[in-house]
């Protein structure tokens, strides 16, 4: 345990690295996801296919195949951008298609009177989403979406394996094989680490889940 | 709620304007896509030399090239394969323990399964290749990544029997208890069975989810299907090609199996449309 | 239906045109043999005469360092660590297809050889101290340096000195020895880091990192499939002695070794080892180091 109390300080950095790729992919994601959902039931078929494509390669694909793309298939397109551009955001694009689903799903909760209603009043497309299916569609996405940022929290210590580096599973991964530390509290460190965001993130979800829970 | 009742049926000039906003979106989505062809072009990503081992059956690296390739797809399906079964396993076993287990037990049941979910698979799947052989287990590789995947899998398959079983009527165990049966009767005889029926499409997408996780193989080097890939590389040189070539491939095998999740969905819940079919929020809905 | 009966058996065909279209497909031998010795007699109770007796061996090496330790698409083995294994295996008077490789990461190097799970480890090992308090290291039968490679056009980085003042990025394996080194000359910030140093490779290519570290002799065969887009810089800042680890303590097997390595210098085989492997992208040949003593 020694290792851990000497290092703490490197623990910290890294916890500090992931929390930021979690932020920015996860702010992302939200727009991104929310963009595909409104392509995946908007009246026009060519954004309906390509919503449709969006999610069935991103759902189906491993977030390391996906990364490889960002960190090498895009430079080979003649783009460049830092690896920590690039990790997170095929972080957030792979969790996009999850964002989506939730969303889509959480509008076809919303009873379809609602949306008879609105358009009766003459809403066109867009307003009867934003102003009528959306704010009631809140509650029924909610939980779902904490679960995938949940779980893209736990994704990006996979995104440290792409050029990354310094994030928390990098520094266990540092810290045991090129440190030549005990592998077994570095590990729980990391562990730890991560805990220490998943398990608030998870009750918290739970009250808002309650909180926003719809009476039937 | 269906997608139509969102917009009206169109008239003749939404439709003319929907028409003209189609092939333009169309036009754009097209042009950003054959940018990247031009790009990759450009590169020489499409060359006989890149492609050649993979296409080309004439190609003297095509036969040893798919054969590596298939036998890394052999072992990730097999360690899929063993996992979704000791997961399955465990799983139930949590999930009934966890149900009718004494407090303290029950306690400790929810503590082991919160600390598994909060942890990557990735360090989980790390943590059995490293740490056990150091704790005095030593196993071959595989057994590695499939206890790590298990680690993770089990607990969100205890959730989605635990919700399966919820999900049955009441008046099923009452019944059961009725006719003299004792509990573990009724869980084994009545409940379990039905709540597996229920449970099957959620299953079913979580072997998706233990599929692509198994990719995390090759942070081990146990020799799955993208292992297997990355060696070809080191070998052929073609990174692009061959990563293009593995996600086509977990695409399929992923799409397919959704579709029989969504298939096996209907089937079930065909006739008895009044009992909403338990639909556990399974993990391969959150990316998990 | 008639459609789908029709497209399987079209397929079927294909499927057979393909197959005898590819008879001949595994010739890429690496063009090296070592020599077998005939019964060869070893005292009584020594590891030798286990290994000999046994007819097999189980040797630890890497499977992803071109020109050292690659597995190919047949999954044979090849490199000179390949070749330093056969050599000796051959002394032993096994043959090169009763090798068992085992692949070997670097954080398990010594793990494997205390639990006995290999018989010895060739596998760009370099001999520290701190190692050696676990394993006893034959050789070393080859003398690397941790160096720079950087594309063919670039004069501006010549060593890791002209790195500090530079906002170059450089990019190593993970939880690799020159990862840590490298720190010394630049901030953590302009460190790349993947799992596989081909993918360095590919990083130095594209343009998202302006040099790839570690020993010379792996970025060699880096350099050798760039089609000489790459060079090394030529400068080493650490000296990394490879040897052969086997268990604690075996001073017998570790004299036979560097006897071996002896011999296979003297009567050529080692120099063909070389030029056969990773001789085919380097201009000299490099003699065998001098021996440690075995303790």
């Amino acid at each position: 345990m020694q290792v851990l109390i000497d290092n703490y300080h490197l623990y910290l950095r890294g916890l500090g690295t992931t929390l930021q790729i979690c932020l920015y992919a996860g702010l992302l994601t939200l727009v991104v996801g929310t963009f595909i959902a409104g392509c995946r039931v908007a009246p026009l078929t060519p954004l309906r296919a390509f919503g449709t494509a969006w999610v069935t390669v991103f759902r189906n694909c491993p977030l390391a195949v996906v990364l490889f793309f960002m960190a090498f298939g895009i430079p080979a397109l003649g783009i460049n951008a830092s690896y920590f551009v690039f990790g997170t955001i095929g972080l957030a694009l792979y969790t996009s298609a999850f964002v989506c689903e939730a969303i889509r799903s959480g509008i076809n909760a919303v009873s379809p009177g609602q949306a008879e209603a609105a358009r009766s009043v003459g809403l066109g497309f867009g307003q009867t989403l934003r102003l009528v299916i959306l704010p009631q569609a809140v509650r029924s996405i909610v939980p779902p979406l904490g679960s995938v940022m949940i779980a893209m929290i736990k994704n990006s210590a996979i995104a440290g394996a792409f050029g990354i580096g310094g994030d928390l599973y990098a520094v266990g991964i540092r810290q045991s094989s090129a440190q030549g530390e005990e592998i077994i509290p570095v590990l729980l460190g990391v562990a730890l680490g991560y805990l220490i965001i998943t398990i608030p993130a998870g009750l918290l979800l739970g009250y808002v889940e309650r909180k926003v829970a719809i009476a039937r | 709620m269906s997608d139509s009742v969102l917009y009206e049926a169109p008239g003749p000039r939404a439709r003319l304007r929907a028409r003209y906003a189609s092939v333009i979106t169309g036009l754009v989505l097209l042009a950003v896509f054959g940018w990247v062809i031009y790009r990759l072009a450009q590169g020489g990503e499409f060359t006989y030399e890149k492609w050649g081992p993979l296409i080309d059956p004439t190609n003297e690296s095509f036969t040893p090239l798919w054969t590596l390739l298939g036998k890394g797809l052999g072992n990730t399906l097999l360690a899929a394969g063993w996992s979704i079964l000791f997961s399955l396993v465990i799983g139930t076993v949590l999930a009934l323990t966890r149900v009718t287990a004494a407090a303290w037990y029950r306690w400790a049941v929810v503590g082991v399964i919160e600390l598994l979910r909060g942890t990557p698979v990735v360090v989980l799947i790390f943590f059995a290749y490293q740490a056990l052989p150091v704790m005095g287990l030593d196993l071959p590789v595989m057994w590695s990544l499939v206890i790590g995947l298990t680690a993770y899998n089990c607990v969100i398959i205890a959730e989605i029997v635990r919700a399966g079983i919820d999900s049955l009527p009441k008046g099923q165990s009452e019944a059961a208890y009725a006719v003299g049966m004792r509990r573990g009767q009724v869980m084994f005889n009545v409940l379990l069975p039905q709540a597996f029926r229920a449970m099957l499409p959620a299953l079913i997408s979580q072997l998706v989810v233990v599929l692509k996780d198994t990719s995390l193989g090759f942070t081990i080097s146990y020799p799955e299907f993208v292992q297997r890939g990355e060696t070809a590389i080191e070998n052929l040189g073609n990174p692009i090609q061959l990563y293009l070539f593995i996600a086509l491939i977990f695409i399929v095998i992923n799409y397919t199996l959704s579709k029989l999740a969504v298939y096996t969905e209907r089937r079930l819940s065909r006739g008895r449309k009044s009992s909403a079919t338990a639909e556990p929020e399974s993990a391969a809905t959150t990316g998990d | 239906m008639r459609n789908g009966k029709l497209t399987a058996a079209a397929i079927a065909a294909s499927m057979g045109l393909l197959l005898s279209a590819c008879g001949s497909g595994s010739s890429s031998e690496e063009g090296f043999s070592a020599p077998v010795a005939e019964n060869p007699s070893f005292e009584q109770g020594t590891t030798m005469a286990e290994y000999a007796d046994s007819g097999e061996i189980t040797i630890g090496t890497k499977k992803d360092q071109p020109l050292f330790g690659l597995e190919n698409l047949n999954g044979e083995m090849q490199g000179f660590d390949v070749a330093i294994g056969e050599i000796i295996a051959g002394k032993l008077g096994i043959p090169a297809d009763k090798i068992n490789w085992k692949e070997t990461p670097s954080k398990n190097r010594e793990l494997y050889i205390e639990q006995g799970k290999v018989d010895m480890v060739v596998a760009t090992y370099t001999i520290n101290d701190k190692r050696a308090e676990r394993v006893t290291f034959a050789g070393p039968y080859y003398e690397a340096g941790q160096d720079l490679m950087v594309k063919q056009d670039n004069n501006s980085i010549t060593g890791p000195e002209s790195l500090r003042d530079s906002d170059a990025k450089v990019c190593s394996a993970r939880g690799s020895t020159p990862s840590e080194r490298i720190r010394e000359y630049i901030d953590p910030s302009r460190l790349v880091l993947f799992d596989t140093y081909s993918k360095c490779a590919d990083a130095l290519r594209n343009g998202q990192a302006q040099a790839v570290t570690t020993d010379n002799s792996i970025l060699m065969g880096l350099v050798s499939e760039s089609e000489n887009k790459f060079k090394v810089v030529g400068n080493t800042f650490s000296e990394e002695p490879y040897g052969i680890g086997i268990a604690k303590g075996d001073t017998d097997f570790c004299q036979f070794i560097n006897e071996s390595l002896r011999t296979a210098a003297e009567n050529g085989t080692y120099q063909e080892a070389w030029n056969s492997t990773a001789g085919k992208v380097s201009e000299k040949t490099p003699e065998l180091p001098e021996l440690q003593s075995c303790g």
